[in-house]
């Protein structure tokens, strides 16, 4: 049932599979804090635009991720945009965690007491700066949990990207199992890999947390 | 426009036929006041009466419906264009905000900043200072409230009433010509108020400021203000030098209001 060598000699393959997932998640989470913070931002910058932000977030939000990676990779190419796989993968996991982050950000930012928006005002403080050192330092570290389960369910998306044959885990260990006809080793090491990581990073998340609250505890 | 000359004529703050309205709700009917330069007036009256009003839009916190206000002789909320008084656009609004100054009954200070953060960040930022320059003026003005020994302290771990000084002196580290007090100590425990009058006390003598105070604290304004504005149902129902006014007010309002707080104390 389990062979030993064989689970041992996939092992180097499997751990360089491994870090083009690891580089896919962070990239990719990298993209949706960075995007959900725009478009949260964007979204109050005004009824009209917050109503056209409103509306995309939503669009992604209720289409299927596997979709939108597809369309990326196979159809912007007819409007003359190429992409290679795993920049392709990477903008639709961006994209569409990007959504949900947006939605997180916008709870912590509405959170904020209106007073603080009142003070900055009567310090004539700009929105640049309101932002940066009033609104979000307050907004941000209330949300990171939220933040953090989205980073988890980012990295156990990755294995959609096997659909576009990037070579992440689950298309690495795919190849494997079409190559040997043994799927047992390489199906079961990639979930045991999944799983340390997930634990890692919820820990890490964990950590963050706590530290946070430390700070603004003081 | 003006001569540097003029200047020191006007008044200080003119709320010229300001009107505020939420939907059919008028809360400022038609508010003609003016100010002079460094007078303390005190506003008073029953709750709903706009008065809180009053001071948030000449901090810019709410937009006034009609009406012109003026800082310092110019127009704040409209702005000269063709001969025309036309609205203000932010960047206007922002250079005129930056003689206004104000502190909030719920002090509203950065919960994420020292005390001295607190009265840094504005002035790094908005006016541009060093940082060097910038605390030794936060710590100047923390002295003047009297917290010189808590600059490194969060909000959180400082009361009530040293939270509204230090609210107090990160307002004045903008250097306003006018500071507004919106019922500074009405969120304060009793026992904490007089350290916070005391502050305002003595910014009265030591600083040429002009200043307007919303406050239920009557003996206060009675002590401290030039002029009492009462205010009723979005007017000016009578205003004049607090002795006269507390002794013998003229309006059936006024008296009917000032038996109503004087019988509560």
């Amino acid at each position: 049932m389990w062979d030993w060598e064989y689970a041992i000699s996939i092992m180097p393959a499997l751990g360089k599979a491994a870090l083009v997932t690891i580089q896919a998640t962070g990239i990719g989470f990298l993209l949706a804090l960075v995007l959900g913070l725009i478009l949260a931002l964007l979204r109050m910058s005004g009824p009209r635009m917050g109503w056209a932000v409103s509306a995309l977030i939503e669009f992604i939000r209720s289409t299927p991720l596997l979709i939108q990676i597809f369309f990326l990779y196979f159809v912007f190419p007819s409007f003359g945009i190429v992409l290679d796989a795993f920049t392709a993968g990477v903008i639709a996991l961006g994209l569409h965690y990007g959504c949900y982050c947006a939605e997180v950000y916008r709870a912590g930012l509405e959170a904020v007491p209106r007073g603080q928006w009142e003070a900055s005002i009567a310090l004539n403080l700009g929105t640049y700066a309101t932002f940066k050192d009033v609104i979000l330092p307050q907004a941000i570290p209330p949300i990171v949990p939220a933040l953090g389960n989205y980073l988890v369910a980012l990295f156990k998306e990755t294995p959609l990207l096997s659909a576009i044959a990037v070579l992440e885990l689950m298309q690495t260990a795919k190849m494997m199992g079409s190559e040997t006809f043994r799927y047992t080793e390489p199906m079961t090491l990639v979930g045991i890999i999944f799983l340390l990581m997930s634990l890692v990073s919820a820990a890490g998340i964990r950590w963050l947390e706590r530290r946070l609250n430390r700070r603004s505890a003081r | 426009m003006n001569t540097a000359n003029d200047a020191t004529e006007q008044p200080m703050v003119r709320f010229d036929g300001v009107t505020k309205s939420y939907g059919a709700l008028t809360v400022l009917d038609d508010l003609r006041l003016d100010i002079g330069r460094g007078e303390k007036v005190a506003i008073i009256g029953p709750s709903g009466s706009g008065k809180t009003t009053v001071l948030r839009m000449l901090m810019t916190l709410e937009r006034i419906n009609d009406g012109v206000i003026w800082v310092d002789g110019e127009p704040m909320t409209h702005m000269e264009k063709g001969g025309r008084l036309v609205p203000a656009d932010p960047r206007h609004l922002r250079r005129v905000r930056a003689k206004v100054g104000m502190v909030f009954q719920h002090f509203n200070l950065f919960p994420h900043m020292t005390a001295l953060g607190n009265c840094i960040e504005a002035p790094i930022t908005v006016l541009g200072l060093s940082r060097r320059e910038a605390e030794e003026r936060a710590a100047e003005l923390l002295d003047l409230v009297g917290l010189a020994d808590k600059k490194e302290h969060y909000p959180a771990q400082l009361s009530g009433g040293q939270q509204q000084r230090v609210a107090i002196a990160r307002a004045l580290a903008m250097r306003p010509k006018v500071m507004l007090f919106d019922e500074v100590t009405s969120a304060l425990d009793p026992e904490l108020c007089g350290e916070v009058l005391q502050v305002i006390r003595k910014l009265g003598s030591e600083h040429d400021l002009t200043m307007l105070m919303v406050t239920h604290q009557m003996g206060f304004a009675k002590e401290f203000a030039d002029r009492v504005c009462f205010f009723y149902q979005g007017k000016i129902c009578e205003q004049g030098n607090p002795q006269d006014m507390f002794a013998a007010p003229q309006n059936e309002r006024t008296r009917q209001f000032l038996r109503a707080v004087m019988d509560s104390v």
